[in-house]
C-alpha cells in the first residue's frame, strides 16, 4: 500500500468570502456534548491504533489521517467549557485555548473530504470509541461556523428544494418510472392511493443505474407484494445528514414519513443505498422527534425474508460471487447476515474477502465523500484497497448493495483502468428469477 | 512531624480525598451530561451490547491483532503487571491490611520480579513508541508525558522501598504515588474508568441494531 502513487488530498481553496463563526461551532459542540461524548473524550489515551483500522491512512501512510485527531476540535470546547473539573482547570489556566477560525479551517478536510463515517476505527479502539459518531456531530459544528465542501452543501440544498440532490423532481420521477416501465414491461407503480409497502428510490440510482429500479419492481412484483412509490416522498437518500444540516435531515425524513401515512404502507423499504439506510432506519426516529409509525428495512433485509418466506425463489447459479459490504449496511446497520442468505440462494460459489462482513474496508466514498470533489484523488487511492480484495477472491462476478459505493467504485475503477464490473445485487439476482 | 509521618498522614489523607472525591465528581459529572432516549425499533438489546463490548474491546478483533499487536502485548504486560503489583506486593498487602482489617496471600518474591519486569517494559515500550511512531507523536500532548512519567517514578520509587531500609524511600514512594492520586482525576489517567462508559455507550448504540463494532 505505501508504494500506491502520492494522492493526497487536494488542498480546498479556502474561499476568501466565507465568514467562519467559530462561536457557532462551539456552541453547537458544548450542545452536543453528551455523557457518550464526554465518555469518548474522556477515554481515548492516543494510542493511535485506530489509525490502523482507516484506510486513508492505509493507502496513504500520513500521520493526519488519524481518525482520533478528528477529535479534538470537540476535544478543545468539552476540555474549555463542559467537561466535569474544567472550571478547576480553567482557573489554572489548563485548558486548551479556544476554536478559533484558522484551527476549524485546518482541521476542515479530517472533518468532511477524510473520514466516510465507516466506523471502522471503532472496531479497533481498546476503549470502542465512535469515531464516526464525532464526526458526524462535529460536521454540524463546522457547517454551523460557515465551513463545509461547497458541493456536498450543495447537495443537501439541492434535496431540499428539488427532492433529490441530483435533481430528481417528482416531475422527472414521474417521467422516469414511465420510461423504464414501459421499456421494460414491467408495472412500476407510482401514486397508489394505498400499499403495504411503501418503496423508496436513491437518484444515483433513478439517474444512473436505473436498471436497480427495474429489478427492484421485477422482484416486489415476483413476490406479490403490495407496493407503490409516492412522488410525495421518494428521495431516500440524505445529504442533509451527511453534510451536517440537521434542518434538512428533518426535511427529507418528514417527506418520507408523510408519503408512508398517506398511503397507509406499514413498511418503508430503503434501497441499495447505506447511508439512507442508516439515517432513515437508526437515526430516523430521532431527527423526527418521535417513533416512525411504520417498519423500515433495506432492500436486502426485505428480499432476504422475501425468501425465507418462499415468495422469491432464483436460478441458482454456478458463477463464482463476491460481495462489497456498505459500511453502513453492515457494520453499522446490522444487516450482514440477510445479504449472506441472498448470495447463498443466488449462487453456489459465494467468495468472502478478506476481511469481510462487519470488518470489510469501505469503498472510499461513503459518508458523503463521494459528492465531495476535492476528495476525489483520495477516494481514488483507497479504491486500491478493494481492487485488492477483490482479485484476491478470483470471484467473477462482483456485487454490492449501495448505489453509493457502486458509484465510488465505478469512478474509481475507471480512472485506475480497473476491468472488473461492479454490479448491483438486486440487479443480478432479478436477472435470476424464477418465471 | 518526620518526612514519613507526613506522607502517611496529612498528605495520604488529602491525596485520597482529591482521587476519591475528584474520580467521583468527574464520572458522575460525565454521566449528567445526558444523552437523549433512542427512538429507533431495537433490533436486539442494547444492554447485551454494552456488555458483550466490554468484553470484546479488551482484545483485539475483526483481524487485527496483527496489526495492532506491538499495543496489545506491552499494554497487557504494563497493566498486568501493575495491577498485580499494586494488589499483591507484600508491602501493599500489608498497607491494605492495616488500612481495611483485610489481607490476602502476597506474591513471593520471584512473582514481585516478573510483575515488575513486564510493567517497566510494557510501560517504557509504550512510551517509546509514543516518542518514535509518527502516528502517536502526532496526537500526544503533555498530559501523555506527565501521566507515563508519574507511574514510572511511582514504580520506580516503590521498588528501591521494597527492602523497607531507609524510612527516607519509603516515604519518597508514598509522596510520588500521592503525587499522582492528586493528578489522577485531572488527566487522561481516568481511561481506568472511563473505558467502560465508553465501551458501553458503543456497545449499546450497535448492540440494539445487532451488531458490536
Amino acid at each position: 500500500m505505501k508504494d500506491l502513487p502520492d494522492t493526497g488530498p487536494a488542498t480546498p481553496p479556502p474561499a476568501p468570502e466565507r465568514k467562519i463563526d467559530a462561536q457557532a461551532a462551539i456552541d453547537h459542540f458544548i450542545q452536543g456534548c453528551g455523557s457518550h461524548i464526554g465518555s469518548y473524550l474522556d477515554a481515548c489515551i492516543h494510542c493511535g491504533q485506530c489509525s490502523q483500522a482507516c484506510h486513508f491512512h492505509e493507502v496513504t501512510q500520513d500521520p493526519k489521517y488519524t481518525p482520533a485527531l478528528k477529535l479534538q476540535p470537540i476535544t478543545r470546547v468539552y476540555k474549555r467549557h463542559k467537561a466535569p473539573l474544567s472550571g478547576v482547570k480553567r482557573m489554572l489556566g489548563l485548558v486548551p485555548p479556544e476554536l478559533t477560525p484558522e484551527y476549524l479551517q485546518e482541521y476542515e478536510e479530517l472533518i468532511f473530504d477524510s473520514c466516510t463515517l465507516c466506523g471502522r476505527c471503532t472496531e479497533v479502539c481498546p476503549m470502542g470509541i465512535d469515531i464516526a459518531s464525532v464526526v458526524a456531530l462535529s460536521r454540524q459544528a463546522f457547517v454551523a461556523a460557515g465551513l463545509g465542501p461547497p458541493d456536498l452543501l450543495q447537495a443537501a440544498e439541492t434535496s431540499r428544494d428539488k427532492g433529490s440532490p441530483l435533481g430528481l423532481t417528482a416531475e422527472v420521477l414521474r417521467d422516469r418510472i414511465e420510461w423504464l416501465s414501459d421499456d421494460n414491461e414491467v408495472e412500476i407503480p407510482l401514486d397508489s392511493e394505498t400499499a403495504d409497502v411503501l418503496v423508496t428510490v436513491s437518484s444515483i440510482e433513478m439517474m444512473k443505474y436505473p436498471d436497480s429500479i427495474v429489478a427492484v419492481a421485477k422482484l416486489m412484483n415476483a413476490a406479490g407484494v403490495d407496493w407503490t412509490i409516492s412522488t410525495k416522498g421518494y428521495e431516500a437518500t440524505n445529504f442533509g445528514y451527511l453534510a451536517g444540516r440537521g434542518d434538512i435531515a428533518k426535511i427529507m425524513i418528514t417527506r418520507l414519513v408523510d408519503a408512508a401515512e398517506s398511503v397507509g404502507a406499514k413498511l418503508l423499504v430503503i434501497p441499495e443505498c447505506g447511508h439512507a439506510y442508516g439515517a432513515m432506519r437508526w437515526t430516523g426516529a430521532n431527527i423526527l422527534g418521535r417513533p416512525l409509525p411504520f417498519e423500515v428495512v433495506h432492500i436486502t433485509e426485505f428480499v432476504a425474508q422475501m425468501i425465507r418466506d418462499g415468495k422469491l425463489k432464483l436460478r441458482k447459479t454456478e458463477e463464482s460471487v463476491t460481495y462489497h459490504d456498505p459500511c453502513q449496511i453492515s457494520r453499522r446497520g446490522g444487516a450482514t447476515a440477510d445479504a449472506r442468505e441472498i448470495l447463498a440462494a443466488y449462487s453456489s460459489d459465494v467468495r468472502e474477502m478478506d476481511p469481510t462482513g462487519n470488518h470489510n474496508w469501505c469503498c472510499g466514498g461513503g459518508g458523503g465523500v463521494q459528492a465531495i470533489g476535492t476528495a476525489a484523488d483520495l477516494r481514488h487511492a483507497v479504491f486500491q484497497i478493494k481492487i485488492n480484495q477483490v482479485e484476491a477472491t478470483g470471484a467473477k462476478t462482483f456485487v454490492s448493495a449501495c448505489a453509493n459505493c457502486r458509484l465510488t467504485m465505478d469512478e474509481s475503477r475507471e480512472v485506475l483502468h480497473w476491468p472488473q464490473k461492479v454490479q448491483s445485487l438486486v440487479e443480478v439476482l432479478a436477472d435470476r428469477l424464477e418465471n | 512531624m518526620s518526612f514519613l509521618e507526613l506522607t502517611q498522614g496529612p498528605l495520604w489523607y488529602l491525596a485520597s480525598a482529591v482521587f476519591v472525591i475528584g474520580v467521583l465528581w468527574r464520572l458522575i459529572g460525565i454521566l449528567r451530561l445526558g444523552r437523549s432516549t433512542d427512538r429507533s425499533v431495537a433490533r436486539a438489546s442494547g444492554l447485551g451490547g454494552a456488555l458483550k463490548a466490554i468484553a470484546l474491546h479488551s482484545v483485539p478483533h475483526g483481524g487485527n491483532l496483527k496489526r495492532t499487536l506491538y499495543h496489545f502485548l506491552t499494554g497487557y504486560g504494563f497493566h498486568l503487571g501493575l495491577f498485580v503489583l499494586l494488589f499483591f506486593a507484600a508491602p501493599h498487602v500489608a498497607f491494605i491490611k492495616g488500612l481495611t482489617g483485610f489481607g490476602w496471600t502476597p506474591l513471593p518474591r520471584w512473582g514481585f520480579l516478573i510483575a515488575a519486569e513486564a510493567a517497566f517494559a510494557g510501560l517504557i515500550l509504550m512510551w517509546l513508541r509514543r516518542m518514535t511512531d509518527p502516528v502517536m507523536r502526532r496526537l500526544s500532548d503533555a498530559d501523555d508525558h506527565i501521566a507515563t512519567w508519574l507511574v514510572f517514578v511511582v514504580m520506580l520509587t516503590g521498588c528501591l522501598a521494597l527492602q523497607e531500609a531507609h524510612d527516607s524511600l519509603r516515604a519518597l514512594h508514598l509522596l510520588c504515588v500521592e503525587a499522582l492520586m492528586i493528578y489522577f482525576p485531572f488527566s487522561r489517567l481516568m481511561h481506568a474508568f472511563t473505558f467502560l462508559f465508553a465501551r458501553a455507550y458503543t456497545g449499546a448504540t450497535y448492540g440494539r441494531r445487532g451488531v458490536t463494532p
